[in-house]
């Protein structure tokens, strides 16, 4: 019986959410009592390998193989099947990233197992997990269990972690190269090389300030009111996805897991309501201030400064209390 | 092109939302309903795709009986045609119950492409359309921006994440979950209203479809999730409010 962490990496780079993963694999492992194997999944990766047994591990198992150099769901899955069934863990871990929403729910559903997604949270009652999810677009939190036996899957919301918080070891974890059959033609998806559209042209992660609009500034008419006021704080303007969705903005100025990330002093926040994928995006700011009209928006378990109130309301005064001082 | 399009019906945005006597959903009464946001684009690219290569567009949900006036929407929009499984239960279904009815309604029929969102705006998975791929036995593809039917293998434009996309090919029959934003979707007309009344629409029970609503996963309590950092909220108006907001990220915060 084991933990298993599943990494995630890219032509030799990891994925920053590997190291939040194997932080919550390392405190389940000692809540149940059971080793923690990591595994590392890709073509070509004995030095990532290598480099993660430095972490506090009981083992480390490459699933290496030349049909794992770019990611598929059916490579993927079926290579991570045979580990699983050779491991036999009792809790498979993955970071909620965008690989793993393509794959986790196939891995487990091909297995007849739930799956439990982007938890915030895992509590052990007895030894076992109690995962914790956000609904309602994060309004809300709920304790969830799992039924169907092991093992149990889930996936950890980024930021949920802390990288940092990985134990180190004096004596490396050793390592197993597990070997994988896969037959190619049955990969039914062929990728081709990521690529980005045209390079951001604004880059928002030197900007000191930053005012960003969510939906609620509700008509392309007011995003001009939005703007005088970035230019009253010398700030630059930001947004959520649907922003720049509708056109409103372009598509440079959108902040969050599909957008840019930053970490400004001040992220003045009006009518966005907090949701993960905006808010991984600014969290790393120095000092957040919230504009919601909902008392119970999200944002407002982040933010430094919050008012509860109409943006129509607080932006006016805020520019015509900015132009005073003149 | 026979393509199915999932969509759920969620509360509306900015509901208020109240928790039940159980403390384990939210309480229904007093609620406006909508299309789940991220299902509205993946109809909308399913009427494109039929405008395009032609076919015939179902809408397919599974729900409570009030679901049904979300399937009547996608009519109105320009599905041919609708199919409600229709329990309660899926109201608080988890995924792998949900796929479950979708899979066993679309079995019965020929299928080429099935679309769904992203994500659910209430329980907010992010995995039916993935599972439900799997139970039919079907390559997907997700968080897709763009798609290209017009060759044998289907081309698809995927995000990856931080400004990144790739381009991926699957064959067809194929499931697809559409990112929001893909495409502006299209106003339901009154003209489109009226027809609606008259195009087809199947119901299912759960035992019509010789399945059952297991629950494997269970939510055991429902509550307000705890503050990361102590806020400090600003109360007043006005100029006052303003004022005393400058002053505290000046002097306090120092960060203008
Ligand atoms: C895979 C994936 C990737 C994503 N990537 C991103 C991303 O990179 N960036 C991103 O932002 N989102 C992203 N999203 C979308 C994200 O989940 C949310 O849907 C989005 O961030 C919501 O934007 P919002 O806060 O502007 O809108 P809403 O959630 O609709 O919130 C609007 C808020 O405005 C408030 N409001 C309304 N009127 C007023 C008013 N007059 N005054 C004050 N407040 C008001 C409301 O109370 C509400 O809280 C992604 C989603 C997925 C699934
Ligand atoms: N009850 C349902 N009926 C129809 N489609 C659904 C249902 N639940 C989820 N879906 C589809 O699956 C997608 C992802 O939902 P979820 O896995 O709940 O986040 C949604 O965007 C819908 O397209």
């Amino acid at each position: 019986m084991s933990v298993l962490v599943v990494t995630e990496q890219q032509s030799g780079r990891w994925h920053r959410m590997s190291f939040e993963v194997l932080a919550a694999g390392q405190q389940a492992s000692q809540a149940m009592g059971s080793p923690l194997i990591a595994a590392v999944v890709g073509a070509g990766i004995e030095s990532l390998a290598a480099e993660i047994a430095s972490k506090q591990l009981s083992e480390v198992v490459a699933l290496d193989h030349p049909a794992l150099a770019s990611y598929t769901p059916d490579g993927f899955a079926e290579a991570l099947r045979q580990a699983i069934a050779h491991l036999q863990p009792e809790l498979v871990l993955f970071p909620h990233t965008y690989q793993v929403r393509d794959l986790a729910p196939k891995l487990a559903a091909s297995l007849d197992k739930p799956f439990v997604s982007d938890a915030v949270g895992i509590r052990f009652d007895d030894g076992k997990p109690v995962f914790v999810r956000q609904l309602f677009q994060g309004k809300l939190h709920a304790d969830v269990t799992v039924e169907g036996g092991e093992p149990r899957f889930a996936s950890v919301q980024s930021g949920a972690y802390r990288a940092d918080s990985v134990v180190t070891s004096d004596t490396p974890a050793t390592i197993r190269t597990l070997a994988v059959e896969l037959d190619p033609s049955r990969i039914r998806t062929q990728t081709e090389a990521p690529y980005q559209e045209a390079k951001d042209s604004v880059d928002l992660s030197s900007a000191e300030i930053i005012v960003s609009v969510g939906r609620g500034i509700q008509d392309p008419g007011n995003i001009p009111q939005a703007e005088e006021l970035a230019k009253a704080l010398g700030a630059e303007l930001a947004a959520s996805r649907p922003i720049c969705d509708n056109g409103w903005l372009p598509l440079d100025r959108q902040i969050g897991s599909s957008g840019q990330t930053v970490s400004p002093n001040l992220y003045l926040a009006l009518g966005i309501s907090g949701a993960i994928q905006h808010v991984v995006g600014m969290k790393g700011a120095k000092t957040i201030v919230a504009v919601n009209k909902d008392e119970g928006a999200p944002i407002f378990e982040i933010a430094d400064y919050g008012i509860v109130g109409d943006l129509f309301d607080v932006v006016p005064a805020l520019i015509e209390a900015l132009e005073a001082e003149q | 092109m026979n393509i199915f399009v999932c969509v759920k019906q969620v509360i509306a945005r900015d509901s208020l939302i109240r928790l039940n006597a159980a403390g384990k959903w939210i309480r229904d009464d007093g609620l406006t309903f909508e299309m789940n946001e991220p299902d509205s684009f993946a109809l909308e690219e399913a009427l494109r795709l039929k405008e395009k290569h032609g076919g015939d567009v179902a809408a397919i949900t599974a729900g409570p009986a009030r679901a049904a006036s979300t399937i009547r929407e996608a009519l109105a929009k320009g599905a041919d045609r609708g199919i409600h499984v229709e329990d309660d239960r899926y109201i608080e279904a988890d995924t792998h119950a949900t796929a479950q009815a979708l899979a066993a309604a679309i079995a019965l029929e020929p299928h080429d492409l099935i679309l769904t969102g992203l994500q659910s705006d209430d329980a907010g998975f992010g995995q039916t359309g993935v599972i439900l791929a799997e139970l039919l036995g079907l390559p997907h593809a997700t968080i897709i921006m763009e798609i290209d039917a017009s060759g044998d293998r289907l081309r698809c434009k995927r995000e990856l994440e931080a400004g990144w996309f790739q381009t991926v090919t699957l064959p067809q029959p194929a499931l697809l979950t559409i990112q929001s934003g893909i495409n502006k979707v299209r106003y339901a007309t009154l003209m489109g209203i009226k027809r609606a009344r008259r195009k087809p629409f199947r119901r299912y029970s759960p035992e019509d479809l010789g399945i059952g609503v297991p629950a494997r996963q269970n939510v055991r309590r429902l509550y307000q999730p705890q503050q990361a950092k102590q806020t400090e909220f600003l109360r007043g108006s006005g100029r006052e409010l303003a004022e005393s907001l400058l002053a505290k990220l000046r002097f306090e915060a120092r960060v203008l």
